[in-house]
């Protein structure tokens, strides 16, 4: 199994995630710069969190037009798994792997703190060790996550069970006070069409040791990487 | 020749920022305003001389690049 880590200029969290890559699958990933034109042969791609380009332009704007995106799309359509994580979910949108938009949050403030959220759905590849329904914690801290789409994208995105995660209460209620952010419908990931990309402002990799006050996040790479682990 | 770009949210959107705006213009007095959305603005020096073509350009670099058509309409001014 190889992972493919991207790193762009600003990107803060890919020591984070490369270390809860190789604590899952006990083999790091393999770094990829930005400019780089070629992805080899992998069998995940991990975009971290991070403020690419100082968020210049758009959250994800410049960072989405750099060298090795359409390798990352032409992976992505072959069905290899990609997970975004918070800038790295801005800039899936932006490369329009994913549906919709990262706003600035409604309330206008940076919020840095663990958030409850609903496990939607347990049907993809990353998130099959989360029972639907269920409540986990993971932190998150951005400044742009309020996720939008337009009425019929969403109806959609609710059709097609592509909704991974919500903003809810610590007993799982999804609320307007719940909803941290602005997102529509409390949304704070989505999957693609294929279920095998998946983009969300919350930070797994920041819950993957009880050293970090839960481990909440961490059956996401369980699930995502045993399933690979084999390749 | 000069573009100058305007970028503004679409209708349907929200706009926090314009809101946050539009209270500290309250809190300043300005009570004549009834809504406040905030845009960019971006100017382009172009080496294009053809009207028809600049435009097509720009249009392109906003569709690819300068907004985000999801979320976001541009206007074009060439001098």
């Amino acid at each position: 199994m190889k992972a493919a880590l991207i790193t762009f200029p600003g990107s803060n969290c890919d020591r984070d995630m490369a270390v809860a890559i190789k604590s899952v699958t006990g083999r790091a990933p393999i770094a990829v710069w930005h400019s780089e034109t070629t992805l080899g042969d992998v069998d995940f791609i991990a975009l971290p969190g991070g403020f690419s380009y100082g968020d210049y332009l758009r959250c994800g704007a410049i960072a989405a037009r750099s060298g090795i995106i359409p390798e990352i799309i032409r992976a992505g359509k072959r069905g290899v798994p990609i997970l975004g994580i918070c800038n790295g979910f801005q800039i899936l949108t932006e490369i329009g792997l994913l549906p919709g938009a990262l706003m600035r949050n409604a309330g206008l403030h940076f919020i840095c703190r663990d958030v409850p959220l609903r496990v939607e759905t347990s049907q993809s590849v990353f998130t099959g060790g989360y029972r639907t329904g269920s409540v986990v914690h993971m932190p998150v801290a951005h400044h742009d996550g309020n996720y939008f789409v337009d009425p019929d994208q969403q109806k959609r995105l609710d059709d097609e069970d592509r909704i991974a995660w919500r903003y809810c209460t610590k007993s799982g209620e999804v609320t307007p006070q719940a909803n941290i952010n602005g997102s529509v419908g409390n949304i704070a990931g989505v999957l693609n069409e294929s279920r095998t990309i998946l983009g969300m402002m919350p930070h797994p990799e920041r819950m993957i040791e009880s050293a970090h006050g839960g481990t909440d996040g961490r059956p996401l790479f369980e699930s995502a990487l045993s399933m690979l682990a084999t390749l | 020749m000069k573009a100058r770009v305007h970028i503004t949210l679409k209708s349907g959107v929200l706009d926090p920022q314009g809101k946050a705006i539009h209270h500290a213009l309250d809190s300043l007095g300005f009570s004549g305003v009834d809504d406040v959305r905030q845009g960019k603005y971006i100017e382009l020096d172009l080496q294009e001389t053809d009207r028809e073509k600049a435009r097509a350009d720009v249009e392109d670099m906003c569709r690819k690049l300068l907004a985000n058509t999801v979320i976001e309409r541009f206007s074009i001014d060439l001098d």
